[in-house]
């Protein structure tokens, strides 16, 4: 029973990495990532880290996936052409590059001095890998790491804010104030697009372009008035 | 199962990402692929755990976790900014990191 789960779950995670880097498409290569790491949890769970496996379906095929799918949706993967395609030269060296590394790998296993990886491992008690165990030792033994841990997620959380915001100002209508009961609490503007530009940055006489039209400003040129270019597309 | 099998598979993973980071062009995807090579590092991370019956490498596969996901949030927030100022996404073109 284990091993053809093991099986199912390994022919499931390397048809998956190899349609990641084989697919044409960007979308579909998320796809593809989405089925090798719901396999990757199956092999979490033959191997008793049940917490990581829920870890893993949960915040990588659920969160970090779907971030993936609306990135490919915006900058969309599939009608920007990307010129020729790598050589084939390029291709053939990375193909053996890719089999070196797996014989090195390989090789390293079979010569390691480790007994125990040609057993199953020691007989676990019930707990071995449960949110149980797993929070107690994120808790005591390494606190340090969990905090700094979250204080990693947090910079890179505001990190990525800053690198996507909108640079170039706002448009008239996006600027028109929508009063509620709210600004009696809090700051005006607050939850718009103006907290990230900056309420100075408005701009008033840009009119909004029609839908489907963009401007073709060459990519690297600052319009006159020093904003970025194409930052008034939505 | 043998703890080798999964030690296999995880360097088999491993290979095919890093072959993916080399011929694919477009940032996405080799965002993706440096997915598959830390997932495999994350299968032998708990596969070993497992070998020696201690749950610490476990706590290093959440770091790890952790540290992917921060990657791929400023990675795509790059591909962001870059599809912004129009900027090819394509990492053949951009050669020079002067913005």
């Amino acid at each position: 029973m284990v091993e053809v789960l093991f099986f199912l779950a390994g022919i499931g995670a390397v048809t998956g990495a190899i349609g990641v880097v084989a697919l044409r498409n960007p979308f579909f290569s998320v796809l593809a990532l989405v089925c090798h790491l719901v396999s990757l949890a199956v092999l979490f769970l033959l191997l008793n880290a049940e917490f990581v496996a829920a870890a893993q379906v949960v915040v990588y095929a659920g969160a970090v996936m779907v971030l993936y799918v609306f990135v490919v949706a915006y900058v969309g993967g599939a009608d920007v052409p990307l010129g020729p395609q790598a050589g084939r030269g390029l291709r053939i060296v990375a193909a053996s590059f890719g089999a070196m590394l797996f014989i090195e790998l390989v090789v390293a296993l079979l010569g390691t001095g480790l007994k125990a990886v040609d057993s199953g491992g020691p007989t676990l008690d019930g707990d071995f890998g449960s949110a149980n165990q797993i929070g107690e030792l994120l808790l005591t033994k390494f606190l340090v790491a969990f905090e700094l841990a979250s204080f990693l997620l947090l910079i890179a959380a505001v990190g990525a804010v800053v690198l996507a915001r909108r640079r170039g100002g706002l448009t008239a209508e996006e600027n028109q104030a929508r009063y509620s009961a709210m600004d009696l609490l809090r700051p005006a503007y607050t939850g718009t697009m103006a907290e990230a530009v900056g309420r100075r940055a408005i701009r008033p006489n840009v009119p909004a372009l029609p839908v489907g039209e963009q401007e073709d400003v060459p990519a690297g040129v600052p319009s006159e008035d020093g904003n970025e270019h194409g930052d008034r597309e939505r | 199962m043998d703890i080798g099998w999964y030690l296999t598979v995880s360097a088999l993973i491993f290979a095919i990402g890093a072959g993916g980071v080399l011929t694919r062009r477009s940032p996405l995807v080799v965002l993706l692929c440096l997915e598959l090579m830390l997932n495999a590092a994350n299968l032998a991370l708990i596969a070993f755990a497992r070998m020696h019956g201690n749950a610490e490498g476990q706590i290093f596969a959440i770091i790890v976790m952790v540290v992917a996901a921060c990657e791929v949030t400023i990675g795509l927030g790059v591909i962001v900014a870059m599809r912004r100022r129009r900027l090819p996404i394509d990492v053949d073109e951009l050669r020079e990191l002067q913005g």
